[in-house]
């Protein structure tokens, strides 16, 4: 396989973001040309996230296409799914060895609409849409079979939040949380239960960009390129039924493929839009309790949809860029109850 | 054994609230005022109506208002003879691409006051607004063009906008 | 371009209007099932799984590889869900090549599908969005300008949309899998049908399909397994452009030139009209044959028509395109792209049965979308190069 780095990352997560989409690109993806030390021209393969149903509009990804200029007539692609995938799709086309840059955008809007009723069309449409089971009612039913089986406790999922709101640096616009101890959090009701308020990731607005480039060139363009070492993703069954909830054997089998297990990371980025995901994560992914686990706050302060998982990556990248991580894991996930999952390995050499 | 069952319906039914952005919501407030606002690149400096917040060539930010004319020339149009779910007009009716004065780019609008027949690619056309009162906030402000009684365009001055 | 990919196996429903005998998972898993047949695998012979179709919103199932993956074989697997509007058939498969040409797979599947009869693409396609310029003139209202100036600019005597609409159903006759059988069809019967979007008569436009299409890609190692001929395929290729700029050429789009140009260098090909047997191209109204005729470099500027008009398109012609009917005569949306790719590689297979073109070695699969914005091509050979 060949080389390919992660040279640079822009993203903004908001709890509301005013302006359309291409208002909210156009600066994180001048930014992250800028930080990678390239021009719009010399991009080689540009490919993006989003998806239709958080805006209610077809085809939100072209009108996106204006905060990227593609003309002269550029070679683009598009998934349906969280900005990860498109990364892993940059990453297959960077093998071919023809084109050395690629630029990966995000786009997501969750507070559009009600996101956790939108999500609810992802389910099979002829048995469970018709039910409108929600997002976060079905991480609930997670969430209790894991309570159930003994492999999380509700302390341990308090604790993830409080860790997730200590980490989180204040950005303009981003999510405000009153800073608790673990303790407090388990004296709030539950929203959705066994889950509370602080279990469940907010609607966040948002957009990332990032830059890959391959071999030597991003040697040359970025003092400290995060190298993807492997990456991988694979899907679980769909009906929640047939698959043990209390394990995320997807994740397992991508961290696998990924070369991730039996490693020792200094930092590792979850991408868990509900806490008990992040502990079941952590396990599928085999992690030494000396990691660092989401120091970004991950999804949990901060989840626009389609883009919290590429997020993660960038975050994981943009802690090997300033030096103060040497390796990192990091990880997105896709539909109900954890159904897809991908594992990206970095690291500064 | 009764019928097998074919066939169910599952209505959805989601409601979001958008935003329409601030170079948009520039031109909505001005369409109100009867003004058509667009924006300028900076780079191609072309004019682009409505008023976008990036040019789709460039890619990069537009912040200079103009202020185009509300007439302009028919480039290229169909006759819609269908009738589909939603429709208001009747048919046949003339639909087409109208470059206004001023602008670069055409939009995309209805055609009145001609027959169908007669309607031609270089017609000169002008806007026919709602009344203040009832005019809303998109470009339904202008209820539709119709001649302006000024000489076809030649080919020449328009070929560069089909 | 990397490694060497092969088409091994090729599965397509029976399209039709409404195909209430499958749910969406059926239709998918039908094709799927006859492309594993075809090249005598199951679905645990397989590396992972690339889906594409059209908007969510055609259907109401918001990411529906999700839902699909069990359907597909794709459990434990990787799945990717592409989506670059009417493109997307094309460019699913074109990514699912990526995966074998880079060297991460030896045996991907790729589906792209479209159950229209349980959509209402009309709908979807214009929703009342505020801010937006109202939408009042359907699907065909964008295109029929962009017809009007082509007719304009290359002074095409009228006849040549109908006589592509005739063409292609007849074709569709030899073509099992298409929607619409048309055994009547004829010049005047295509004039007798009602003007929509004055130029473009209701017989010029596609038709409204249920059906899905599935193909094998595998690396070389993998292809000398297989048990049928593969396609080989020599250069993919896709490219985007703006939908609306000042300026734009919409009857000749650079994005589908630049596209071509790309495409022909990677299978060395330097004078397509010759060196290419068979295309099948994208055509849901009958006008964008000769146009892309132009775009795809196989007729000079404004002459495409010409090649309508002298039969040089035809199954007898010197390069005949859409002889499985093409869009013309079976439009799943989404699956419209794939289908392209996929006929294309029947062609250079021999296993185009009574549309085949006989000793077709090289061909191309074409797609477009959007505004005549995005392009996915591939070139496909019966032999490796």
């Amino acid at each position: 396989m060949r080389d390919v780095a992660i040279v640079s990352f822009a993203n903004h997560i908001t709890s509301h973001a005013e302006g359309d989409d291409v208002e909210m690109l156009v600066p994180v993806i001048t930014e992250a040309l800028r930080a990678a030390n390239l021009k719009k021209k010399e991009i080689g393969f540009t490919v993006s996230g989003s998806c239709d149903y958080l805006g209610g509009r077809p085809f939100s990804f072209v009108m996106a296409l204006d905060a990227v200029g593609a003309w002269p007539p550029i070679e683009e692609s598009h998934v349906e799914m969280d900005g990860a995938f498109a990364l892993y799709e940059a990453w297959v086309r960077l093998q071919h060895g023809d084109i050395d840059t690629a630029l990966i955008y995000a786009f997501g809007r969750s507070t559009t609409g009600s996101t956790r009723d939108v999500l609810a069309t992802q389910l099979d449409p002829y048995v469970m849409a018709p039910l409108w089971p929600d997002s976060v009612g079905l991480a609930a039913l997670q969430a209790r079979a894991m309570l159930d089986a003994g492999t999380c406790t509700e302390r341990e999922m308090a604790q993830v939040a409080a860790r997730s709101r200590r980490s989180k640096k204040p950005g303009p616009g981003a999510h405000t949380f009153a800073e608790m101890q673990a303790g407090d959090l388990l004296g709030l009701p539950y929203t959705t239960a066994p889950l509370r308020a602080h279990d469940c990731a907010p609607d966040s607005d948002g957009v990332a960009a990032m830059v890959l480039v391959a071999g030597d060139r991003a040697k040359k363009l970025t003092s400290r390129p995060a190298w993807i070492r492997g990456i991988d993703h694979r899907i679980e069954a769909h009906q929640l039924g047939v698959r043990d909830l209390t394990k995320s054997v997807s994740t397992a089998l991508a961290a696998e493929k990924a070369g991730a297990l039996g490693k020792s990371f200094d930092v590792a980025e979850i991408h868990a839009p509900f806490s008990h995901q992040e502990i079941l994560v952590r396990k599928a992914l085999g992690l030494a309790g000396d990691v660092e686990i989401n120091p970004s706050g991950g999804a949990l302060v901060g989840n626009p949809y389609i883009v919290a998982g590429l997020d993660r990556i960038g975050e994981a990248a943009r802690r090997i860029h300033d030096g103060s991580a040497k390796s990192a894991v990091a990880h997105a996930t896709s539909g109900p109850c954890l159904q897809q999952n991908l594992v990206c390995v970095l690291s500064e050499g | 054994m009764s019928e097998p069952i074919r066939k169910i319906e599952a209505p959805v039914r989601l409601e979001f609230t958008v935003e329409a952005g601030r170079a948009l919501t520039r031109f909505l407030s001005s369409i109100v005022e009867e003004r058509i606002v667009g924006r300028r690149c900076p780079e191609c400096t072309k004019v682009y109506v409505p008023a976008r917040s990036s040019c789709p060539t460039c890619g990069v930010p537009m912040s200079e208002d103009v202020t185009v004319a509300d007439t302009g020339t028919l480039t290229t149009f169909c006759i819609v003879n269908v009738p589909f779910e939603g429709q208001t007009m009747k048919l046949p009716y003339v639909y087409g691409a109208i470059v206004l004065d001023g602008a670069d780019l055409p939009i995309l609008h209805l055609v009145q006051g001609i027959p169908a027949n007669e309607v031609r690619m270089g017609l000169r056309v002008k806007a026919e607004w709602t009344p203040p009162e009832e005019r809303p906030a998109s470009l339904e402000a202008i209820r539709w063009f119709t001649p302006s009684g000024e000489p076809d365009a030649p080919f020449d001055a328009y070929k560069e906008h089909l | 371009m990397g490694n060497r990919c092969a088409v091994i196996g090729i599965g397509q429903t029976r399209h039709a209007a409404k195909r209430d005998d499958l749910s969406i998972a059926g239709l998918v898993r039908d094709a799927a099932l006859r492309a594993l047949e075809d090249a005598g695998l199951t679905f645990k012979d397989i590396d992972a799984v690339v889906i594409g179709k059209a908007p969510d919103m055609f259907e109401g199932v918001m990411m529906p590889e999700l839902y699909l993956a069990d359907a597909l074989g794709a459990v434990g697997k990787p799945m990717l869900r592409v989506h670059t509007a009417g493109s997307v058939g094309g460019s699913t498969a074109v990514v699912a090549a990526h995966l074998i040409q880079s060297g991460i797979h030896e045996r991907v599947l790729t589906v792209a599908f479209e159950k229209q009869s349980e959509s209402d693409a009309m709908w979807a396609l214009s929703p009342k969005y505020p801010f937006q310029p109202p939408l009042v003139a359907g699907a065909g209202g964008f295109f029929a300008p962009i017809v009007r100036s082509y007719m304009r600019r290359s002074n095409a005597p009228l006849e040549v949309g109908m006589q592509v609409a005739v063409k292609d159903r007849l074709n569709a006759l030899k073509n099992p899998n298409a929607h619409l059988h048309m055994a009547d069809i004829s010049m005047d019967k295509v004039k007798a049908s009602p003007m929509l979007w004055d130029p473009i008569r209701y017989l010029e436009t596609c038709p409204s399909s249920d059906g899905a299409c599935a193909m094998v890609l595998a690396s070389e190692s993998a292809a000398k397994k297989a048990p049928h001929k593969p396609a080989w395929v020599r250069g993919t290729s896709v490219r985007t452009e703006p939908g609306m700029f000042a300026g734009r050429d919409q009857i000749n789009p650079q994005a589908g030139r630049d596209c071509a140009k790309d495409l022909y260098a990677q299978a060395g090909i330097t004078n397509p009209r010759k060196e290419i047997d068979v295309a099948e191209i994208y055509v849901p109204f009958s006008w964008f044959e000769p146009m892309w005729m132009e775009n795809l470099g196989f007729a000079e500027l404004d002459t495409g028509w010409k090649m309508v008009a002298d039969g040089a398109t035809s199954m007898t012609g010197d390069l005949p395109v859409n002889p499985s009917g093409g869009v013309l005569s079976t439009n799943p949306i989404g699956a419209s792209g794939m289908i392209r790719f996929a006929e294309a590689a029947m062609q250079v297979r021999g296993q185009a049965g009574e549309h085949q073109i006989d000793g077709a070695r090289m061909a191309i699969g074409h797609a477009y979308g959007g505004a005549s914005q995005f392009f996915a091509m591939w070139c496909v050979s019966s032999e490796a190069g």
